[in-house]
């Protein structure tokens, strides 16, 4: 049993929680992810790490509460108990592998998308421990579901932040953003991670393949087991089939290929929303979910 | 009971047809009457060559004299001495090419039903609530278990009965191994057989941690520098799934069998009350024709579907169990033998519209020993289904291995172990089961284990040269 330390609400229906895992803590690295199930007859839910306290023992997730696991994730308070979590799952980020003098000479910038900024957090929070000032995109549709802020301004050395709706920062999408610092703001990047949903890793990637910039993207599609037994998580990556699970969730994003990719998390989308169908319609439930035809 | 001494009492079993649409147990198993009839039929030879058939060696004509004479417990009492999971092994060991292909009765007539009262007395056992005790003698030395499938509780039981401290590390959320995801419900009970197997071994003082990934929430080396074991045996498992690498394979709806297993028995998708989602299909390609195969072939048939298998011999060569072979059939499997894949055909969402097929003749013997499949030209044709699940064989794991210092693999990353008492390349550390030798049976890895077992005492006392 997990207990969960801490919950918070980052942004409607985005949510925060620090659980105790102490071997997760001691071992995980910025790039990982655990899995975590809620109760006996639960899914098994994987989530990048946020953040870790190795002292503490704990370690941080964020997750939306979109599907009918991640809903019920969310009615979970400080004080209850996840049944499991393991971890830490998959490779670290390559980058943490490097020397703060590589680093910075890679001119880094981090884009967080959504949700999926909470992953990219732990990365720019590394580089500040190590000395190394990077730069950061988040962004996401509107201004109350940009997450992370504060601790992102404290870890990065500029933090742009951007919605589609123009209610908050700067008035577009996260390429829009990128453009303009390159374009107008004379900014130069070697390096960037990109990190949120598929659609948006593709745009990104598309954009940094003509620009020259190498890129780094973290897939989280469908998995069961996440220690390489089932191959729910295969991915086209440079031609190859490559497990997210094991071979990643990091990979080159100039390789991956994101339509496949979407397609066959669309799978997964049908099948939480069967999943919560059958919770809304019990038995009734016949058709039109896209599924059951 | 009037019995024919040159055949088996017959074991009842669930009706095909009612059972192709449940998940409960094919074989009901026999009762205490038709297992003493059956145990009637043994020689009781002076020098038993059904011994030498088992890997673990268990006292075969000891326990059935037992069961002749109605003496369960007692039956049971001396299996124990030999294995932790007699229940398990008495509905998965491939008897027929073990213990019962050497039974003298076979020469003439059918060998006695070995499996079947292996399996009446552990069930009695459990039945009246038996358990093993922990011997009061410690050793006052632990060992590390890596893997809590046949041959991990196996090794696990033997040093805990010797006196050692055990703790098991397990990945998944579930102890058992494959007997947890891999092999279905209908084949082995998890309630009432695998999680009772297990609580007898945790009976004996083996603690056993779930969600431990060795190589990734701790290290070998951690455990035995910071943790203080004194020894490890890897019993991991070969997990890894392969696919064929053909075309169309990543589209949705082609699965591994280790996906389409594990959803529906550790995550038990075939119950309503979990929230585990499985694409069952309404037609169903199975590649591949061995255990695994025919298991999620008739998974697949119970969750609704009409299931071919695809395999690219003939039915001779099919490595599954003839009685798995036999109840696939019996329940309206479909074979396709001497045919081989070419390619997934996919729609335009990303879905399997089908898979293409090509004929396939038997060539010259290969490496295996096993006739070549080759294809027949122009012999192309389409086999219209929705899912296709690979079940070609699984390899080791490599988390494990690639993050141990001194821990030789070979080319197939399956690790370095002495057959005789399972020592790896490093030391204190002792590997066996399919971690070593690649997929292969639950009885062969609890030989493994019960062999690193003995590896480990000599280890730890001193005996070891």
């Amino acid at each position: 049993m997990f207990e969960i330390l801490k919950k918070e609400e980052l942004a409607a229906n985005i949510f925060l929680m620090d659980v105790k895992a102490p071997r997760i803590a001691k071992s995980g690295y910025p790039g990982q992810f655990v899995i975590v199930k809620i109760d006996e007859k639960g899914e098994r839910i994987p989530l990048t790490i946020c953040d870790y306290d190795r002292e503490a023992g704990t370690v941080t997730i964020v997750f939306q509460s979109v599907g009918a696991s991640t809903k019920m994730m969310a009615e979970l308070e400080a004080g209850d108990y996840f049944r499991d979590v393991v971890g830490p799952l998959g490779k670290p980020s390559e980058l943490i592998g490097l020397t703060p003098e590589e680093l910075r000479a890679k001119k880094l910038l981090f884009i967080g998308g959504g949700v999926g900024t909470a992953p990219v957090y732990p990365q720019v929070k590394w580089m500040k421990e190590h000395g190394v000032d990077v730069d950061c995109i988040i962004g996401a549709r509107s201004r109350n579901l940009i997450i992370l802020e504060d601790a992102m301004r404290e870890a990065a050395a500029n933090v742009y932040v951007t919605t589609d709706d123009g209610s908050y920062g700067f008035h577009g999408n996260v390429n829009d953003c990128l453009k303009d610092l390159i374009r107008n703001q004379g900014k130069e990047y070697g390096q960037i991670v990109a990190i949120g949903p598929v659609i948006m890793m593709k745009f990104v990637c598309l954009l940094t393949k003509e620009l020259g910039i190498p890129t780094i993207v973290s897939m989280n599609p469908i998995m069961v087991d996440g220690t390489g037994m089932c191959g729910a998580c295969r991915l086209s990556v440079g031609g190859q089939v490559r497990f997210a699970c094991v071979d990643g969730p990091e990979f080159d994003g100039h390789l991956v290929n994101f339509d496949e990719a979407m397609k066959r998390q669309q799978m997964y989308k049908t099948e939480e929303g069967r999943a919560q169908l059958r919770e809304i319609e019990g038995e009734t439930h016949h058709g039109g979910c896209g599924f059951c035809g | 009971m009037e019995i024919d001494v040159l055949k088996r009492v017959p074991v009842r079993e669930q009706d095909p047809e009612v059972r192709a649409k449940n998940f409960e147990e094919v074989c009901y198993g026999y009762n205490k009457e038709e297992a003493m009839a059956e145990a009637s039929r043994c020689l009781k030879c002076k020098n038993p060559r059904c011994v030498t058939g088992c890997p673990v060696m268990i006292d075969i004509p000891g326990f059935i004299k037992e069961i002749q004479e109605g003496n369960i417990e007692q039956a049971y009492r001396v299996i124990s001495n030999y294995s932790s999971l007699p229940a398990v092994c008495g509905r998965v060991c491939p008897q027929e090419s073990q213990c019962e292909a050497k039974c003298v009765r076979g020469i003439k007539g059918e060998p006695v039903s070995i499996g079947k009262l292996e399996r009446f007395a552990a069930d009695t056992a459990i039945e009246s609530g038996v358990r093993p005790v922990p011997p009061a003698q410690r050793k006052g030395k632990k060992v590390a278990v890596i893997g809590s499938g046949p041959a991990g509780l196996t090794c696990a039981g033997d040093l805990a009965r010797m006196g050692y401290d055990v703790h098991v590390f397990e990945a998944l959320h579930e102890p058992g191994g494959v007997l947890v995801y891999g092999i279905p419900e209908f084949r082995l009970p998890k309630e009432k057989v695998v999680r009772h197997e297990i609580e007898n071994v945790k009976a004996l003082g083996v603690t056993i941690e779930t969600n431990v990934v060795v190589g990734k929430s701790v290290t070998v080396d951690e455990l035995m520098e910071e943790e203080g074991f004194d020894a490890v045996f890897i019993g991991s498992g070969a997990g890894l799934p392969r696919f064929m690498g053909i075309p169309g394979e990543n589209a949705n709806g082609v699965f591994s069998a280790n996906e389409y297993l594990t959803r529906s028995n550790l995550m038990k998708a075939f119950d309503e009350s979990y929230d585990t989602p499985i694409a069952a299909g309404k037609k169903v390609a199975v590649v591949g024709g061995g255990n695994v195969a025919m298991d999620a072939a008739r998974t697949a048939l119970r969750l609704g579907a009409e299931v071919y298998i695809v395999y690219r011999r003939s039915e001779k060569e099919l490595p599954a169990r003839a009685e798995e072979v036999h109840h696939a059939k019996e329940e309206g499997i479909i074979f396709k033998l001497l045919t081989n894949p070419k390619q997934v055909l996919v729609d335009e969402r990303g879905w399997v519209k089908g898979i293409e097929c090509i004929g396939m003749e038997l060539g010259e013997p290969d490496a295996s020993g096993r006739r070549r499949p080759v294809e027949k030209p122009g012999s192309e044709f389409v086999l219209d289904v929705d899912t296709v699940i690979m079940a070609l064989g699984t390899s080791p794991n490599p988390l494990i291995s690639s993050t141990t210092k001194g821990l030789e693999v070979n080319s197939h990353k399956c690790i370095v172990a002495e057959e005789e008492f399972g020592r790896t390349t490093k030391e204190g550390v002792f590997a066996g089961g399919d971690a070593v030798t690649g997929a292969a049976t639950v009885i062969l890895a609890m030989g493994a284990g019960k062999a690193a077992a003995k590896g480990i005492d000599n280890y730890l006392s001193g005996k070891e040269q």
